[in-house]
């Protein structure tokens, strides 16, 4: 551990960068497309700029950002998770199972969360028993679970959820900031003190930057590499949870692609998909961004398809402006 | 026309178009499964119609990307914040959008299910668009209008546990007396697979040689039939209809193997859809069981028990009409 104490002052949160070191980190970068973006909104519709519906736009992201965070921890150490929208229909139809048993709304839940963390320990072992790639793992066990969920479900569905299990995907703690805004900043907090200012933060980095150095110096290279495998699973676990709550039902269809809008917010958010760099409040500016782009497209009834045209060139745009900035600079 | 519409998308994007249309337009939301699907656009272009028709309507044409439940409830809320007069909706998932399009009755919005519907909670009405007894009875009377001095048919069928297909043939069954001379001298299945569905056809041919017509009322059992009728070489004498595609069928109605064939027409639906909000947001009819509900150029619907109703007979398509249908679906 005395290893792990003395990297902090060795390895940076971030790489270096010209631009990044000179003028602006990519935070300030995205904060600023973030505020551009909320501007032209509520100058482009007269109905952005309403409490009710900024707080129905949080939906848009929450359930994703809450396995962005993990997820972000996950790439930074230089691993994926692909399934994590699998564990989703899983967890869900787990629940789905539970409620038909007659379990009520606290065991559902721990039901959810349980299906999380179980599949997230089998992904980990996998990659750190067998010594497997996460990519392949992942895709592999992304086909696995969604496939079971559909041997129990079929064309069916569950419904009829308890009515006070709907508190986590409907309710509200007060006015109207939901239960899942809540989560969310919760989540936001405990992963950024996670990841900024704890040894195991540290050990991520050194995982990404390089895993033999990392465990030269004494850091459990597999032990902190199952316990983000972990942490994705049960957040996977609690957003099954929420969207469950929020839907009232269960399909095995149910958040198929959310894979890839995780792995876009953590992109977005500057943390870099080779690992060894990235922030958590770099993720919660991504997650505002990819929410207020769709929220705000969406009520100027821009079709889907340029809504997705929009985040990818936001995704390159924000990626490539700092390579641009150094190749200027070098000329 | 690709292109333009992209452009008119990005030059929405981009605000040149910023803020809603004229005030006191009724704005009513189109909700389809996904974008970029042919029978959605058409369904499109017939609620553009209704809107026409109607005067002082706006017609708002949205769905999300991918055929998910997600999806659609984000570009539902984004049409509650927009706080439309009316959302007609196909739904990816019975139930998962019952939460969200209850907060849309809640803020005063009508809500109306089509084509696919939504659990009853959820929606004021549902436009089925067609009914099974319609069904059955245009399948039987696609074959006859072509015997007039009656013959034998046979069924070619999708599984034995096909729930839509056996409704369908059960009330077929029940309207044969109307439909002198004819008679259903086979039911043979063939699972929705396109092989076992043609060996079946063939099958037929040669069990019954004096066979006049094939009733498939599945879209993979009819282009099956259609294509072991013409490779037995008995276009002219074995006449394959029922239930297809306009897309897969347009070659079979080229060859005469089947001379004409029956599908809802989506732009009826999307009119009458459209219609149907129409009546319901301006209060001109209630969503309650037995409400007969003017819906234009379709006549009047019916709402049963559950508040559902059937728009019309399915619709024929034969060698006059089947150019323009077989791009949209």
């Amino acid at each position: 551990m005395s290893l792990a104490e003395n990297t902090t002052r060795s390895i940076p949160d971030r790489l270096r960068s010209p631009l990044r070191s000179k003028v602006v980190s990519w935070e300030t970068l995205l904060l600023g497309v973030a505020i551009g973006i909320f501007v032209f909104n509520s100058l482009a519709s007269p109905y952005f700029l309403d409490a009710w519906n900024l707080s129905d736009a949080t939906f848009n992201f929450t359930e994703k950002a809450m396995i962005a965070f993990a997820m972000a921890l996950l790439i930074i150490a230089g691993e994926i998770d692909l399934s994590v929208a699998a564990i989703i229909a899983l967890a869900s139809t787990a629940m789905g199972v539970a409620m038909e048993m007659g379990a009520g709304t606290p065991v559902l839940v721990l039901v959810g969360l349980g299906t999380g963390l179980l599949c997230g320990a089998f992904n980990g072992a996998l990659v750190t028993k067998l010594g497997l790639p996460s990519i392949v793992v992942t895709i592999g066990t992304m086909s696995l679970f969604r496939g079971i969920s559909f041997i129990i479900l079929g064309d069916g569905a569950f419904r009829g959820y308890p009515s006070d299990f709907s508190w986590f995907g409907q309710g509200y703690v007060f006015w109207v900031i939901s239960v899942e805004l809540v989560i969310f900043v919760i989540l936001a907090i405990f992963f950024g003190i996670l990841l900024h200012k704890t040894n195991f933060g540290r050990a991520v980095y050194a995982i990404g930057n390089n895993p033999t150095g990392a465990l030269f110096s004494g850091i459990r290279v597999d032990r902190v590499k199952m316990i983000l495998f972990l942490m994705t699973g049960l957040m996977a676990g609690l957003a099954a949870v929420c969207l469950t709550s929020r839907l009232g039902s269960t399909r095995p269809s149910i958040a198929t692609g959310m894979e890839l809008e995780v792995v876009t917010m953590v992109v977005l958010g500057g943390v870099n998909i080779l690992g060894g760099s990235g922030s958590i409040p770099g993720v919660v500016i991504a997650a505002f961004v990819m929410g207020l782009v769709t929220f705000g497209l969406g009520l100027l009834n821009v079709p889907g398809i340029v809504m997705s045209i929009f985040i990818g060139l936001l995704l390159i745009g924000v990626i490539a402006l700092p390579r641009l900035w150094a190749m200027w600079r070098k000329s | 026309m690709k292109l333009a519409k992209f452009m008119t998308s990005v030059a929405v994007a981009a605000g040149l178009f910023a803020g809603p249309a004229a005030a006191e337009d009724m704005r009513i939301a189109l909700v389809v499964k996904a974008l970029g699907i042919g029978f959605f656009e058409a369904a499109a272009e017939g609620a553009n119609e209704a809107a026409e028709e109607l005067g002082g309507v706006e017609i708002i044409y949205t769905g999300p990307t991918d055929t998910t439940a997600e999806g659609q409830i984000e570009v539902i809320n984004s049409l509650i914040a927009q706080n439309v007069d009316a959302i007609a909706v196909s739904s990816n998932d019975t139930d998962a959008l019952v939460p969200t399009l209850k907060k849309a009755m809640q803020r005063g919005i009508t809500v109306v299910s089509w084509d696919s519907g939504v659990a009853e909670d959820g929606r004021q009405a549902h436009l089925n668009p067609s009914s099974n007894a319609l069904i059955g009875n245009m399948i039987i009377k696609l074959a006859a209008d072509h015997l007039p001095d009656g013959g034998e048919v046979a069924v070619l069928s999708a599984t034995t546990t096909s729930t839509n297909q056996n409704i369908w043939i059960d009330e077929m069954n029940k309207v044969m007396g109307d439909y002198p001379g004819i008679e259903v001298v086979s039911t043979v299945y063939g699972d929705d697979l396109a092989d076992k569905s043609y060996r079946e056809a063939t099958g037929l041919m040669q069990s019954h040689p004096e066979l006049d017509a094939i009733i498939a009322p599945t879209s993979v059992g009819i282009v099956a039939a259609a294509q072991a009728v013409a490779d037995a070489g008995k276009i002219g004498q074995v006449n394959v209809t029922g239930l297809g595609l306009p897309s897969e069928m347009a070659g079979a109605i080229e060859s005469g193997a089947s001379k004409s064939f029956a599908i809802w027409n989506p732009i009826d639906l999307g009119y009458s859809a459209t219609m149907l909000a129409h009546q319901l947001a301006t209060e001109a009819a209630t969503a309650e069981p037995g409400a007969e509900i003017s819906i234009g150029r379709m006549g009047t619907i019916t709402l049963d028990e559950t508040n559902s109703a059937a728009m019309a007979d399915p619709f024929v398509y034969d060698s006059s009409n089947i150019d323009a249908f077989k791009d949209i679906f």
